[in-house]
């Protein structure tokens, strides 16, 4: 399939008193239609600056984006948000949460479908019977909830969501990563996930794309997630080859991000398996994430 | 056990025993070195006419205690209403603009510290021309300009705290300027909003006094400085009493309303 979603040379540059301070630069990716792809990289490597741009709630500094043949510029509702807070207005009830957006972009609709909208994104993302409560009196995880059938509910040309459950315990997390998957395989929606769970990344997106650190960050390695979909968490995890893409990204993370290169991995997927010392690193978090999800 | 029945009662028994300090202060005042001061006894004694007929009308100038104080809060209502108009959106675009910040500010600072008694002068001057609504035009200037500050930078604050998540929210809805304001940034301020306009019910109560005094009309503060000329000091004091009692109330009445909002 063709190119849906192209950043070219994408830059952010911050003027400070010392002199311009580069976050991101010449960060150049494709995305095709439909696709799911994460953005992993170390906290403060100017992954959300991207994700921000690529929203229209950061400047372009050079470069450019063109999503669906045009190019972007400044924010709107063609593009559904996930942030990491869940960012709900809490003078209002999840249901006009949702409405406020949905208000937007259906105006020519009628009152009634507008509502059928936004009770039916509720109701996917498991939020029935608490649709008329407001913020205060909902958990976190039911926050986020509401936030992910914000972004739906717009039907946007694109998904994207800034660490959406960074914020969350692990169980709730698993719980809202189905959620997510399922409303994303019913819409077929292109999506850009930022975030530094490896595991995350690799249960949810077809594409992982590293991250150098900044200052200057830019695309560092692909990894390609070949795993079939629909996915569910127990055959990802038993997946043979689910180690080696998970010691891959890691080893990524923790050994070449700081380096500047753009030459390719020399340990692609396929490759020869990790040294004992990390295997075992790996093992033993395996372990403590079986405690908690059975 | 004693202690706990003391303990539940105290509410009640120390505020008393506060007002009695203050009681027995005024009647060794009156009784030692201020001899024109009236005793707390004669003052009720001479007072008593305009409390337990509070409504009655005998003169223009010798009304019930209440229906004095009715008179100054329907002026205090108007004066407190053109502040809030004219505070609340001045608040807005203090938060909103930098440059209207920055180019308005510094009057602001010099023009809010500035007496009601030095600005009631300058209302009469302004509305000489109004004939006989000189007066009342001129009280309500003074009030408006007095009461409006505590709106003016508390609405300008709460705009600057509005967190940048929910900025963000109608930016990527693409939200109209007036949906913006109306769905983000009133809701978003509301509660800093009250907390001004709780501060500015106090200011407005307490210029009341100073612009019927210089004014002459009919209302506690009138009343008060009429009586003073006329040599009658208890009527003076049930004034005062009267003005903090009314100023209490309505401080009471706006935080009630307040905390709803803060609430929300």
């Amino acid at each position: 399939m063709s190119d849906y979603v192209e950043l070219s040379n994408l830059t952010k540059i911050y003027p400070t008193p010392k002199g311009p301070a580069v976050i991101v630069k010449d960060f150049n990716l494709k995305i095709r239609k439909g696709e799911f792809v994460s953005l992993i990289g170390h906290s403060g490597c100017g992954k959300s600056t991207v994700l921000s741009m690529l929203a229209g709630l950061n400047d372009i500094s050079d470069g450019g984006i063109i999503l669906a043949g045009r190019e972007l510029s400044g924010a709107g509702p063609d593009r559904g948000v996930v942030f990491q807070s869940p960012s709900l207005l809490p003078w209002l009830t999840a249901f006009e949460n949702v409405m406020l957006g949905v208000d937007q972009v259906f105006y020519t609709g009628s009152r009634e479908e507008r509502r059928e909208i936004v009770e039916y994104y509720l109701t996917v993302v498991g939020l029935g019977d608490s649709m008329h409560k407001k913020p205060a009196e909902l958990s976190q995880g039911m926050r986020q909830r509401v936030g992910i059938a914000r972004a739906f509910a717009l039907k946007p040309k694109m998904l994207l969501l800034d660490e959406p459950f960074g914020m969350l315990d692990s169980l709730t997390r698993y719980e809202l990563q189905q959620v997510l998957i399922e409303l994303w395989r019913k819409n077929k929606i292109t999506a850009l996930m930022v975030t530094h769970d490896v595991d995350e990344a690799l249960f949810l997106s077809d594409r992982v794309i590293c991250m150098t650190n900044g200052p200057a960050a830019e695309v560092g390695d692909i990894l390609e997630v070949p795993f079939e979909r629909p996915r569910d968490r127990k055959t990802v995890m038993e997946h043979p080859d689910y180690y080696k893409y998970r010691e891959h990204l890691i080893t990524f993370l923790e050994e070449r991000a700081h380096r500047k290169t753009s030459s390719p991995v020399p340990t692609p997927p396929s490759g020869p398996s990790p040294g004992t010392g990390s295997v075992s690193k790996a093992n033993v978090s395996t372990e403590s994430r079986f405690a908690v999800t059975h | 056990m004693k202690n706990n029945w003391l303990k539940k009662i105290d509410w009640i028994v120390l505020p008393l025993i506060g007002v009695g300090c203050v009681l027995l202060l005024w009647q060794l005042s009156c009784s030692t070195w201020a001899k024109e001061l009236p005793s707390p006894a004669r003052t009720w004694t001479n007072s008593k006419d305009y409390i337990l007929k509070p409504f009655e009308k005998r003169g223009e100038m010798d009304q019930g205690i209440l229906r004095f104080t009715w008179y100054s809060l329907i002026l205090v209502a108007k004066g407190y209403a053109l502040a809030l108009i004219l505070g609340t959106p001045i608040g807005f675009f203090l938060g909103l603009s930098k440059t209207f910040a920055k180019t308005f500010d510094p009057i602001i600072q010099i023009l809010r510290p500035v007496s009601p008694l030095a600005w009631l002068p300058l209302g009469l001057v302004l509305f000489l021309g109004a004939g006989k609504n000189a007066s009342e035009l001129g009280a309500l200037f003074t009030i408006a300009v007095c009461a409006m500050w505590p709106t003016v930078l508390n609405t300008a604050v709460g705009v600057r705290a509005i967190p940048q998540d929910y900025l963000n929210v109608a930016k990527v809805l693409k939200l109209s300027r007036t949906k913006t304001l109306f769905k983000v940034l009133i809701p978003a301020t509301l509660p800093y909003m009250f907390t001004g306009f709780r501060l500015s019910l106090g200011i407005a109560w307490l210029v009341i006094v100073a612009a019927e005094m210089l004014t002459g009309r009919p209302g506690v503060g009138g009343f008060l400085w009429q009586e003073y000329n006329a040599l009658i000091y208890e009527h003076i004091i049930l004034c005062i009493v009267t003005i903090g009692v009314v100023g209490f109330v309505l401080d009471r009445l706006m935080s009630l309303v307040e905390k709803r909002f803060k609430a929300a």
